[in-house]
């Protein structure tokens, strides 16, 4: 390790992370927009007279999931080409930090972003009179869906520009690992699970084009809670970054900090898929049965309530163990 | 740097007690939210059993919050006990 200088270890984290970025941030929409044109192809099977706005609508809908993955690249040729003329070892750790943030990030997106766009298609296929609907619905869903790439995004921009140069090498360094992998894990669950939601919409909209009001709003609410746990992630990580940290050779500090990263990054995973399944459900059942739309309302956000406790747990105990241990 | 022995072991409590909460979370996360969702398609065939849905899903929820428990025990035994 002394052999070698800041430089050398800079460009090392920058290059390992540019890689890790791109490599995962490539999944989630490769995914998604799959899934999209899967069930395209099988909404022209069954309506080969409206192909071509079928095919339109698929183009659009994989254009939003792509964008997940277009910030990845974004970040990647940043962390590639970046100019890191005079920077310290404290960079090297922030760089790792972006890559795994954004990385990590785009999974969830990509493929939430997806399903949207499928179930639009088909449902263009069933009802062709409610594209527009469809398209739309379609849309707002997909946009919400991209929320956790977004936060993912913000972080990893904050680790790729702050100047951490002030800011002693241990623990700082496993602070900033720990933000980057906090909004990235996070940001699976919630992303896919908003995508679920937005999928459902699109189908129940599609079976029930009068109901669409009703489950637009559901939608959104639903979507709303399962973005949670991203944002548990992303505060989490904005503490891990802008905290003081002073400086220290024990190496349990930094552990508590990486743990503290682990924590609400993976913790956000699970309940944010099933945020996302109870919304899918809800909205499907609103636009199946529209009169019982404030009872599904109600016992849709009761079942997020209890599916978010473990993510809270998670957060807690990383709060513990950024202010505590 | 020399990192003595009861750093090390610090060290290792805090790692663990972040990955058991952070995996841990996983599971009750997803189970509690197909709990639910099944929840919203009962009450979406049979509206007037709503408050009996409710309590079996909030009975359901419960017991698959279990595992969660235990993975918060584990953290917070790391944390502050051993």
């Amino acid at each position: 390790m002394m052999e070698f200088d800041a430089q050398a270890w800079v460009k090392v984290a920058a290059f390992v992370g540019g890689g890790i970025a791109m490599g995962l941030g490539a999944i989630g929409a490769a995914i998604g927009e799959g899934y999209t044109a899967s069930l395209a192809n099988l909404a022209v099977s069954r309506n080969p007279k409206l192909s071509g706005d079928i095919f339109k609508n698929m183009l659009v809908g994989q254009a939003v999931a792509e964008s997940a993955s277009i910030f990845a690249l974004v970040v990647a040729i940043l962390l590639l080409f970046m100019n890191t003329g005079d920077a310290t070892l404290i960079k090297a750790a922030a760089l790792l930090g972006a890559g795994l943030s954004m990385g990590f990030g785009a999974v969830g997106s990509g493929v939430g972003s997806g399903f949207p766009g499928g179930q639009a298609c088909l449902g263009i296929s069933r009802q062709p009179a409610n594209t527009s609907r469809l398209t739309t619905n379609m849309l707002i869903g997909s946009a919400v869906c991209q929320t956790p790439a977004i936060f993912s995004l913000v972080v990893a921009f904050i680790l790729l520009f702050m100047d951490f140069s002030a800011a002693p090498l241990n623990p700082t360094w496993a602070a900033l690992v720990g933000a980057g992998l906090s909004t990235g894990l996070a940001a699976i669950g919630s992303g896919y699970g908003g995508g679920m939601a937005a999928g459902g919409s699109c189908e129940g909209i599609a079976r029930q084009p009068e109901a669409t009001g009703n489950v637009t709003t559901v939608m959104l609410v639903g979507q709303a809670v399962a973005q949670t746990p991203a944002i548990f992630g992303l505060l989490v990580s904005f503490i891990l970054m802008f905290k003081v940290f002073p400086e220290t050779t024990q190496l349990q500090t930094s552990m508590a900090l990486l743990g503290a990263g682990l924590s609400t990054g993976f913790g956000g995973i699970g309940p944010g898929l099933g945020n996302g399944m109870a919304a899918e459900s809800a909205v499907c059942w609103v636009a199946r049965n529209l009169p019982s739309a404030p009872e599904l309302m109600r016992i849709m956000l009761v079942g997020q309530a209890v599916s978010q406790s473990t993510a809270i747990y998670a957060m807690v105990v990383s709060l513990v163990l950024i202010f505590v241990v | 740097m020399a990192i003595e022995g009861m750093d090390l072991v610090k060290a290792a409590a805090f790692l663990g007690a972040g990955i058991s909460m952070g995996l841990g979370a996983i599971g009750p996360g997803v189970g509690e939210g197909m709990v639910a969702a099944k929840a919203c398609e009962a009450i979406g065939k049979n509206p007037r059993e709503a408050g009996l849905l409710t309590r079996t899903m909030l009975v359901g929820q419960a017991v698959a919050e279990s595992t969660g428990i235990y993975s918060l025990v584990i953290a917070l035994l790391l944390l502050f006990v051993v």
